[in-house]
């Protein structure tokens, strides 16, 4: 290998398919649009000083919410793309290189770019307000974790216009993805887009298991916790201990593909097997990370809008950690048929059914949870209650799926594809919708228009299933996953047919949720109300939305959901007798964004082996890391006490005179 | 008495005297318990391949006991000065700290040199990165290792120059403490590579 051989793949700028001309199109006008908006309106200062810069883990929240509702929106164009090659037999709308790299895309946007993005934006404007936390415990870090996020997902992003895309599944298995088989640079993408991004989620995961460990207000104990903190601790646990294997996989078949090593190659005694078993054990942690958060809030949904305390709480706390557990102990299960010997496919099924257990204990609970109480049908509950019946589905799907000797007709099948769908759709992305709507006025000081919002619910819900329902049985009929085209007469046209129109459905319900999103941003009422849902913790105590500095007073919890306490005993939870104090906050910083910038440079140095590039990238990195080490002593400013007196009085103007717990009366 | 004087203003366990201290030491816990899991994944991975040798020159073929042992002995006295040096900063001996520290510095290079020398040995033997899988394996978990340790010497050299610019202050003795224990944990894991690689590797 020549360190200073810049070669050129055969396409840097993709050109000549009309779909991939149309998206080049549409990203250069969307480019010029938005520096054309920034610059008319004079807003560069305002995006710089407001939000590149920012560590406030409200807007760092924002940010990535923001972010994944975009990946959703191109994950989903992908899939449309997919369905649309697969309505009718023999069709041609996609070759099979094309479509190879689209399902390549869609899934790995949609798990890494959509999904987790969605969740840690969710976890970053909630989890602080629920303990009581200023801010998270490492603010600069967590801006570090966002932007390196936001550069491995433009860089992953960029492929299929600049060099092409990554064409191997999610699942990046070897031999197909080593440089035998896949040369070129699309596998390096994925490679370089994931590493960026998953230094960025350990980040988060360190840092709100220090958050939630340490910055509990005073009285919260650990079993006085919100059910959505403790999803989030239990899931950066996982983050912890999940993520460096995919630091390791990652690298390991980068040092295959760009310096000849032998860790997955047939050749020089390396062992593909070994690629599958890095990548589950952690992609099976993964699986838990993005549907534990969306536990939370459920949990937190249903127990709002039931107006009960959570039934089961040390059951549900149990049977979190149980799952946390079990997740390492299952990965085999992704790979029954790749020769594993009866033994060892044994252990695995029964460990992957014993999931099931804490599993079904959390959805009794749910359940009783509502049982007797006066439930209340808001756009977040709607998603809440549908995501029980379509978990449940996915759920028994699974345990399905992890009998191994059935797993042998299953496996690889589109039975398979809906089980996954229905677990992480009407798991995860309900759980994000719940989490969005039901936060998304503590965020902006506003609801989202509950009348559009429910008739994107019910489109959204009915194409799911017309999508998926009919993905089983074509499943069960032996169709395939992963072939970009099929016969005539196998029976599997009718219901492929139906699953495109599904989908369109489900498109029509992601256009109505974001036409209802804009619909609000225009025309809803600013009502800045502190607490409407009538909620439990203690997020919704402070002003919506929330000065930078959450609390003006740290609260004193003295129980399990410890607003709705203080409002049934008619008390305060701050003690507004004792005088403000200054706050100390985090600075603004710029480092974390150019430190993103590097890194981008040194992900797209590697990934077209350009290496000269890759280093200068590093060496950015190395310059920002020493830059910050020099000047972090005076990283902090004091917010003065009469500007948390005139929040106060603002709170009190904006609540049209009511008492705005806590922030009143300073003595 | 000199010395003395020097401790005037630093208290007892500096390190831990602010909040952000506190917080930040213990994430640098949580942050070497996800490092744990890194070189845990390249353990394995090495003792899956260790004898995928392709045909190649094996353990037995490469290693020789002079060179790890010298290697060995040089990083755990290394460990052993990173500790004096934090007594110092916990006494408040700011000379005591640039000293020791220093020394250790000067070792994890005098180690590094050793370690790029072998390495460039067994490159001219004909065991590249690309001979076999053992020693893709082998050079992929010691360079994590070497690599950790050159960013430990950069990290510690930057956090001298502020110490001398700054003196032990409740920030500069936290900032020391924390490279201690990141510096400390490698030697742990170069316990694991000594014996897991070289000694298993002769016997074997």
């Amino acid at each position: 290998m020549d360190l200073f051989d810049m070669k050129m793949p055969d396409q840097l700028i993709v050109w000549g398919n009309p779909l991939i001309n149309g998206a080049w199109i549409s990203i250069i006008l969307v480019t010029l649009g938005i520096v054309f908006v920034l610059t008319k309106y004079k807003k560069w200062r305002w995006l710089w000083d407001e939000w590149l810069t920012t560590v406030d883990h409200k807007k760092i929240g924002i940010m990535y919410i923001v972010s994944a509702l975009l990946m959703l929106f191109r994950g989903g164009v992908d899939a449309l793309l997919m369905r649309i090659q697969l309505a009718l037999p023999n069709l041609e709308f996609l070759d099979a290189q094309h479509y190879n790299e689209i399902f390549t895309t869609h899934g790995t946007v949609m798990i890494i770019f959509m999904a987790m993005p969605f969740l840690i934006g969710l976890m970053n404007v909630a989890v602080p307000l629920q303990i009581g936390a200023r801010d998270v415990a490492f603010p600069t870090l967590n801006a570090i974790s966002f932007w390196l996020f936001f550069a491995g997902a433009l860089l992953f992003n960029l492929s299929f216009v600049i060099g092409g895309s990554p064409d191997a599944g999610w699942t990046n298995y070897v031999p197909l993805a080593g440089e035998e088989l896949t040369p070129g640079i699309g596998i390096n993408y994925y490679l370089w887009g994931l590493q960026i991004s998953g230094i960025g989620t350990l980040a988060t995961g360190i840092n709100f298991l220090v958050t939630i460990l340490k910055m509990r207000a005073p009285g919260m104990t650990l079993m006085r916790m919100p059910m959505f903190t403790w999803s989030t601790l239990i899931t950066s646990v996982i983050i912890v201990f999940a993520f460096p294997v995919l630091t390791v996989a990652l690298a390991l078949l980068t040092f295959d593909r760009l310096l000849g090593a032998h860790f997955f190659t047939i050749d020089g005694g390396g062992m593909p097997m070994m690629w599958a078993n890095l990548f589950w054990i952690w992609g099976h942690p993964e699986v838990y990370i993005v549907i534990l958060p969306a536990f939370g809030i459920f949990s937190e949904v249903i127990s709002t809008f039931a107006r009960k305390r959570l039934f089961g709480y040390s059951a549900m706390v149990v049977s979190i950690v149980a799952i946390s557990a079990l997740s390492f102990l299952v990965w085999v299960h992704h790979f029954f048929t790749m020769g594993n010997g009866p033994w060892i496919n044994s252990v695995f099924s029964i460990t992957t059914m014993a999931i099931a257990i804490p599993t079904g204990v959390k959805v009794f609970n749910w359940l009783f949870t509502m049982y007797k109480g006066r439930i209340e049908f808001t756009t977040p509950m709607l998603w809440s209650l549908a995501f029980i019946p379509n978990f449940i589905i996915g759920g028994v799907t699974g345990v399905m799926l992890a009998s191994a000797p059935a797993d042998y007709q299953y496996h690889n099948s589109y039975f398979l594809i809906s089980h996954f769908h229905y677990v992480l759709i009407g798991g995860t992305v309900f759980g994000c919708l719940a989490g969005l709507y039901y936060w998304w006025p503590k965020m902006f000081g506003f609801k989202i228009n509950e009348r559009i919002s429910k008739w994107a619910f019910w489109v959204f819900v009915i194409g799911f299933n017309m999508t998926f329902i009919p993905m089983y049985l074509v499943g069960l009929k032996g169709m395939p996953r992963r072939i970009y085209t099929y016969r005539e007469g196998l029976g599997w046209t009718g219901l492929n047919f139906i699953e495109t129109v599904g989908t369109f459905v489900m498109g029509a319900g992601f256009v109505l949720l974001v036409w209802a999103i804009i619909y609000s941003i225009r025309h809803a009422k600013r009502d800045y109300e502190s607490d409407p849902w009538n909620g439990r913790t203690l997020e919704w105590a402070i002003a919506s939305p929330p000065p930078h500095y959450n609390f003006a007073r740290v609260p004193r919890i003295t129980g399990q959901d410890p607003l709705w306490r203080a409002k049934k005993k008619g008390e305060t939870i701050f003690e507004e007798k004792t005088p403000l104090k200054p706050i100390h906050m985090p600075n603004h910083t710029g480092i974390p964004a150019v430190m993103a910038g590097f890194w981008f440079v040194a992900g797209f140095g590697f990934v077209f082996e350009w290496i000269p590039v890759g280093l200068a990238g590093i060496l950015g990195v190395l310059l920002c890391m020493m830059w910050r080490s020099l000047t972090d002593y005076h990283d902090h400013h004091e917010v003065p006490v009469t500007e948390l007196r005139d929040a106060a009085a603002e709170e009190i103007k904006n609540a049209g005179g009511r008492s705005a717990r806590g922030v009143v009366n300073d003595g | 008495m000199a010395e003395l004087d020097q401790k005037v203003n630093l208290p007892d366990f500096p390190e831990y005297q602010t909040e952000d201290g506190r917080l930040k030491i213990f994430g640098f816990w949580v942050f070497l318990a996800a490092e744990v899991v890194l070189f845990s994944t390249l353990f394995a991975t090495y003792l899956v391949f260790k004898d995928q040798t392709a045909g190649g020159p094996t353990a037995k073929d490469l290693f020789e006991v002079k060179e790890f042992m010298a290697e060995t002995l040089i990083l755990l006295t290394s460990s052993f000065t990173c500790g004096l040096a934090t007594l110092k900063m916990r006494l408040g001996q700011k000379k005591g700290v640039l000293m020791w520290m220093g020394l250790t510095l000067l070792l994890g290079l005098g180690f590094m040199v050793m370690e790029i020398g072998e390495f460039i040995k067994y490159v001219g033997e004909g065991a590249t990165i690309g001979t076999s899988a053992f020693l893709s394996a082998f050079y992929v978990l010691l360079s994590t290792h070497g690599v950790h340790v050159s960013l430990g010497i950069l990290w510690v050299s930057l956090l001298l120059i502020q110490v001398v610019k700054r003196g032990l202050t409740p920030i500069t003795s936290r900032k020391l403490f924390i490279a201690g224990l990141y510096w400390h944990f490698l030697d742990v894991v170069w316990i694991f590579v000594f014996t897991a690689v070289y000694l298993t590797g002769l016997v074997s």
